[in-house]
């Protein structure tokens, strides 16, 4: 499963700025693992495994994409109305150091999968779809789905769901857990010492 | 994955758990307890806990070692063999299990999946049906308990196998019955296939092991909850009912800024008495 959260993952990763107005979400998902497919092939920062030049490319063309407040907030559950202006803005900034390091790791996991979209479902009660996709390579098809909100006339990526595991969802029990024995500046501080910890490695 | 039987998946945890052994689980939160008793699903995290530790020992001392070994030795391509010979055995099994779920479909084009690697792939060592898009879908008797619509139970970590459920361990013992290493006749080859179940399985994951070490902020929750989150999407054959309890973006305003830290803990520096790795 983790593997695929890799492999996944990293197709979040390069959804190019192409000017995507009103499109139907699928084409929006198609057109966004064309994309991160061709990049994790070709792109020679990411193949050497450069964490600089994959959160360059992470930086400037995935983000465009990315609801990323809505993504904080849906990490940090009801405990995000206890949080201060300041506190907010920490969270979203470790927490997206954080993802970006899921995206790179999984940047580099790709290597000749195909992409094909399955179904498009409505989210009950809102203005939310699901797009679903399956990455084909060797083994078992590795499921990818993408949550969208519709922003204007362009859809915003909310969550990411690789081989049946929402990636910011799953952050939730965690967060709680932190908050829950230091508050929001424990977890804060949990997530710095982290990515810290992690850019070492 | 490779395969979802839950040999696999518990090797993988085991995997997964092993990767940051450094005393890495002993960053359990001071508050897990609440958290623990805030989880329904894991009524028994104290014990799991336990386990959990004592799985990550296991790995970094001996299984993780040797799956390093195995994968800087053994040229890739007797590697691939031995992977390709190993899937098209546990692909016998989701074939069945397709059918017993009642998906005439894809138990057909396993079937064919089975029977094409057998015979034109030398008995399984190469993967041709691959390349005739005959795709992989993997199933395990957990799966089809589930579709059957048992409940999935608490969540258990079993010693050496890692995360399971009630129902998942329950079906472990028909998941092993046409299992590789269950099949030679003499005792002390299913010992060997067995081991290299294990060492095959583990060699896969060893790049995804490092990520889930820097990217889990308390591993064992991360694992618990990736587990259960997977589990019940194949049970749902990738479509469990949805219900995201997102946090609106006019929620509210924020929180006024001095309280918030005193509230909880004495210092925010509280938390990081937890030692980080």
């Amino acid at each position: 499963m983790l593997k695929q959260l890799l492999t996944g993952a990293l197709l979040l990763v390069s959804f190019t700025g192409a000017a995507l107005a009103d499109t139907a979400p699928d084409a929006f998902v198609r057109q966004i693992s064309n994309d991160v497919i061709g990049a994790a092939k070709t792109d020679k920062s990411v193949q050497a495994g450069d964490l600089h030049g994959i959160v360059n490319l992470v930086d400037t063309k995935v983000m465009p994409h990315v609801d990323f407040a809505a993504m904080t907030r849906s990490a940090v559950g009801p405990q995000w109305r206890g949080a201060s202006a300041e506190q907010r803005s920490k969270l979203q900034a470790e927490f997206k150091i954080l993802l970006v390091r899921v995206y790179a790791g999984a940047l580099t996991q790709i290597k000749d999968q195909t992409v094909e979209i399955t179904k498009t479902l409505p989210v009950p009660g809102g203005s939310q779809v699901v797009v679903q996709s399956e990455v084909r390579g060797k083994g078992d098809p590795i499921k990818l789905d993408y949550r969208l909100e519709k922003a204007g006339a362009d859809w915003k990526i909310i969550d990411v769901n690789v081989g049946g595991i929402w990636l910011v969802t799953s952050y939730r029990s965690q967060f709680a857990q932190f908050i829950s024995s230091g508050g929001i500046d424990g977890l804060i501080t949990k997530l710095a010492e982290q990515n810290k910890a992690a850019g070492k490695g | 994955m490779k395969r979802a039987s839950s040999l696999s998946l518990a090797l993988l945890t085991a995997a997964v758990l092993g990767a940051g052994g450094l005393g890495g689980c002993a960053s359990v939160p001071p508050g897990s307890d609440k958290a623990a008793a805030a989880t329904p699903a894991d009524p028994w995290e104290n014990w799991n806990r336990k386990v959990f530790v004592f799985n990550d020992k296991v790995d970094e001392a001996v299984i993780k070692p040797v799956a390093q070994a195995y994968r800087n030795v053994v040229p890739q391509l007797v590697r691939t063999g031995i992977d390709n010979v190993l899937g098209n055995i546990y692909d016998v099994w989701s074939t069945l299990n397709q059918f017993l779920q009642g998906k005439l479909q894809y138990g057909l084009e396993m079937g064919m999946r089975v029977l094409t690697n057998t015979f034109f792939g030398l008995g399984g060592l190469l993967d041709p049906a691959s390349e005739m898009h005959l795709v992989r879908r993997s199933e395990d008797f957990g799966q089809t308990l589930g579709t059957w619509g048992v409940a999935s139970g608490p969540y258990v970590v079993l010693p050496l196998l890692g995360p399971s459920t009630l129902r998942d361990t329950a079906a472990l013992p028909a998941d092993r019955w046409l299992a590789p290493g269950n099949l030679p006749d003499e005792t002390s080859v299913r010992y060997g296939v067995t081991a290299l179940e294990v060492i095959n399985a583990r060699a896969d994951l060893l790049s995804t092991t490092k990520l889930v070490d820097q990217i889990a902020l308390d591993r064992y929750s991360f694992i618990r909850d990736a587990y259960l989150a997977r589990r019940l999407d194949q049970v749902y054959d990738g479509a469990p009912p949805m219900k995201f309890d997102d946090i609106p973006a006019d929620d509210g305003p924020p929180a006024a800024a001095e309280p918030s830290a005193a509230a909880s803990a004495p210092t925010p520096s509280g938390a990081a008495s937890t030692p980080a790795r």
